[in-house]
């Protein structure tokens, strides 16, 4: 159960809760991530890194929050 | 001036990929390698100035040094791959996402088949190929070797038709140079062999053919010293090309001396090495 001034959102195939109201940008910073380094997919959209700190999460949003990493 | 001083080196054209200009003709992979000091080091060594990225999913606990640390952005130019994508649709998404990471066009278009053969898919290459240049990528195909493929990858606009030597990090270099040969006939853009290059020789015999370029990443990363192998596949790269640009003899049943038939001391004046009265 998620109290009323919480929603639960799905991150990289994890259930999460987060404050009702929070933000991509805050989401980001709240996970220690260097914001340049990541990128984000909200229900099989890009967001946009412009637009993280004003895009809220909502309930039931599906996030890919992605990185670079080495291969071939 | 002494005739027997010369100083002539070779030129080559650089590599144009899409809208890119490329000095190496080796692109290198930066997986796999022990520490990421190990990477920067085998980079520099191979002499690439393109190297290859994955998108992977952050990890969620905290304070890792990110591969980007590790590469000098002003001296190499990113190509993310979709590797690890087995559709179309995911392919697109991961290409989506690694354009916004980059904020670049450049992307290695990988649509997988299978995890134990990781052989390309060609109907979902193909199919996430026309979306991606549609959306104006610059995409470089990883692909069978099947020429008529190649064909129809140039014909919707891809930036590079980059046909498998042979399995991904199988290391048996180029299976089917015949292939190869074929597809470079029939179309213009540059073809990189992608994958199977096990030691320096394949990367020479690939140049060989007259290929564009060649990426590698497991040959190096896994190679006992990969700073001494990626020496290795900078000079082979060269050697290749330069092998290609002069054209190679034909190949002949019979000797075909080097040194002058006539003079041999001995016989008779006039005489030929080996003739026998």
């Amino acid at each position: 159960m998620t109290a009323p001034s919480q929603i639960e959102f799905v991150l990289n195939g994890e259930r999460r809760v987060a404050p009702a109201g929070a933000t991509l940008a805050q989401l980001i910073t709240e996970l220690g991530l260097r914001s340049e380094l990541v990128a984000v997919e909200c229900n099989g959209a890009v967001v946009r890194r412009a637009e993280h700190a004003q895009r809220r999460l909502a309930a039931g949003d599906v996030l890919e929050l992605v990185t670079l990493v080495g291969g071939g | 001036m002494n005739p027997a001083t010369s100083s002539t080196e070779p030129v080559d054209a650089p590599l144009v990929v899409g809208r890119t200009t490329l000095r190496s003709r080796l692109l290198v992979g930066t997986g796999k390698y022990a520490t990421n000091e190990l990477m920067r080091d085998a980079l520099a060594l191979s002499g690439t100035d393109c190297v290859t990225v994955a998108v992977r999913r952050v990890n969620l606990g905290r304070g890792e040094p990110s591969l980007l640390d590790y590469i000098d952005r002003s001296r190499y130019q990113i190509l993310p791959n979709t590797a690890g994508c087995y559709d179309a649709k995911t392919a697109i998404r991961t290409a989506e996402l690694a354009r916004e990471l980059l904020g670049s066009t450049w992307v290695k278009l990988e649509v997988l088949g299978d995890p134990r053969t990781l052989l390309p898919d060609p109907i979902g290459t193909l199919e996430a190929a026309r979306e991606l240049v549609a959306q104006g990528f610059d995409v470089l195909c990883y692909c069978s070797d099947d020429p008529r493929l190649g064909v129809r990858l140039a014909e919707i606009g891809v930036a590079s038709v980059m046909p498998a030597g042979s399995p991904i990090g199988s290391g048996q270099g180029v299976l089917n140079p015949n292939a190869i040969r074929i597809l470079l006939e029939l179309i213009d853009k540059p073809v990189i062999v992608d994958a199977g290059v096990g030691t320096a020789s394949d990367v020479a015999a690939a140049m060989e053919l007259g290929v564009a370029g060649v990426l590698l990443n497991s040959a190096v990363a896994l190679a006992r010293d990969p700073l001494r192998m990626a020496a290795a596949m900078r000079d082979a790269c060269r050697a290749g090309r330069n092998a290609f640009l002069a054209g190679r003899i034909e190949r002949r049943l019979y000797a075909n001396a080097s040194s002058p038939l006539e003079g041999v001391i001995g016989g008779a004046a006039g005489g030929v090495l080996g003739a026998k009265a």
